[in-house]
């Protein structure tokens, strides 16, 4: 099942040349991109990690498809996602966030529902991806 | 940029200088640089490359992006980081590079300090380059030969591959003492194959730094009365022969501390009713008093 996270994540996944053109409106606003990765595709984790540090002071969206290039070449079978900060006084969040990179095949998510008090029912969702423990998943 | 099927049948230049907007970069390069005639004249010679290269790929008779890497070489002070600004601009202009900045670095920026931190540190610095100018200031220094464990070479390596792949993303100007820039290119022969435009700057005559006095302090609001140029005029002939010259930064440098004598020369009489004049001139006075006549020693430094 293919997660839909972010921005554009109901397109089809984004060409690098249309990343970079995304990149380059990022950058003309004067936000700061960086690359984060994980491997738990639960829509609640926020913990994802951090590729380097955001990169302030580019010109050029080539110089963020270099770094994205060298994310893949290390965790190109996970999720990649990039944001763009805006650090402007009132703003202060981000902007604008996408996945860049997603794993060969996505197995999806397990629906599990808990027979609750007074016939309530519960429900909750993990990834099938999950069951293997952090770093070995979708190998 | 990449080949197209022809679009156009003919090109006139006069369009493409114009609608590049490149005559005015030069121009101002001309007004605002004194001297420098070689360095001028070779600037042209690659600007009308570049023109003649956009008309072909205009024309569909493209081969491959040019190699614009360049090499200053020449004393300090005598304009090699303004040139490469302007340099930064015609590019730009004439669309060899997308954006146009210039990123100016030197060793520290490139080089870490221990294993594995010099990697990041220079890719950090060519991802702020990308699509603009890397000016790599004293880039002799980057190679350390009485060292084989310097660092440096990992960052030589990593600009090399750069320069090679990405020359339509990039362009890389090396700048330094012609001597030490000509040991640097010996023992790294990737470097000077690499590299298609040399260009040496030449020492400033006397003549041409009192103009570029000239032309500073106007740009500061000030100027020399006659006898105070006809000092200056003495100042550098005595300071061109004194140790650690350094062109026009010497002769900025040597401004900076005539101003600050008029100024201490003004507050001395408190009760004098100023004009304009008065506060926008420098006196001989001002000049004389530097230990370049009295001792023949630079005051500060170079």
């Amino acid at each position: 099942m293919r997660i839909t996270q972010g921005a554009f994540s109901f397109l089809p996944d984004l060409t690098d040349r249309q990343i970079q053109a995304q990149v380059q409106y990022c950058l003309d606003k004067g936000w700061a991109v960086n690359f984060e990765y994980t491997d738990d595709p639960h829509p609640r984790n926020v913990y994802w990690e951090m590729w380097g540090m955001p990169m302030f002071d580019l010109k050029d969206a080539k110089g963020v498809m270099m770094e994205l290039a060298e994310c893949r070449k290390h965790h190109g079978d996970v999720y990649i996602r990039l944001s763009a900060f805006d650090s402007s006084h009132g703003w202060e969040s981000v902007r604008l966030s996408f996945i860049v990179n997603r794993p060969a095949t996505e197995p999806g998510f397990r629906l599990a529902r808990a027979e609750l008090a007074g016939r309530r029912i519960g429900y909750s969702t993990s990834a099938y991806a999950a069951n293997q423990p952090e770093g070995q998943r979708y190998k | 940029m990449t080949s197209a099927e022809p679009s156009l049948k003919s090109v006139r230049l006069r369009d493409e200088i114009e609608g590049s907007g490149i005559n005015e970069v030069l121009e101002q390069l001309d007004r605002e640089l004194i001297g420098l005639k070689p360095v001028k004249t070779r600037i042209r010679e690659i600007a009308s490359l570049l023109l003649v290269e956009r008309v072909r790929q205009k024309l569909g008779l493209t081969g491959e992006v040019p190699t614009l890497h360049m090499s200053f070489t020449g004393n300090p002070g005598t304009g090699k980081t303004t040139v490469a600004m302007r340099m930064a601009d015609i590019l730009h202009r004439l669309g060899f590079v997308r954006r146009g900045q210039l990123i100016s670095v030197t060793r520290d920026d490139l080089v870490g300090q221990y294993i594995g931190h010099t990697a990041p540190k220079t890719r950090e610095v060519l991802k702020r380059a990308m699509g603009g100018v890397l000016f790599i200031d004293e880039a002799y220094y980057l190679y350390r030969p009485e060292n084989e464990r310097d660092y440096g070479q990992e960052a030589i390596e990593i600009l090399l591959q750069v320069m090679e792949n990405q020359r339509e993303d990039l362009v890389v100007i090396l700048a330094g003492y012609a001597s030490r820039m000509e040991t640097f290119f010996t023992s790294n022969p990737g470097f000077r194959s690499r590299i298609a435009h040399h260009i040496d700057f030449p020492d400033y005559g006397e003549d041409e730094l009192a103009s570029i006095a000239g032309l500073m302090l106007q740009q500061q609001n000030y100027s020399f009365s006659p006898e105070a140029e006809a000092a200056f005029g003495r100042y550098i002939a005595l300071r061109r022969q004194q140790p650690l010259f350094s062109n026009a930064r010497s002769i900025r440098n040597a401004l900076d501390r005539a101003r600050l004598r008029q100024a201490n020369r003004l507050v001395a009489d408190l009760d004098r009713a100023l004009t304009a004049k008065d506060i926008m001139t420098i006196e001989p006075a001002d000049i004389l008093a530097s230990r370049v006549f009295t001792q023949g020693t630079p005051d500060h430094g170079p």
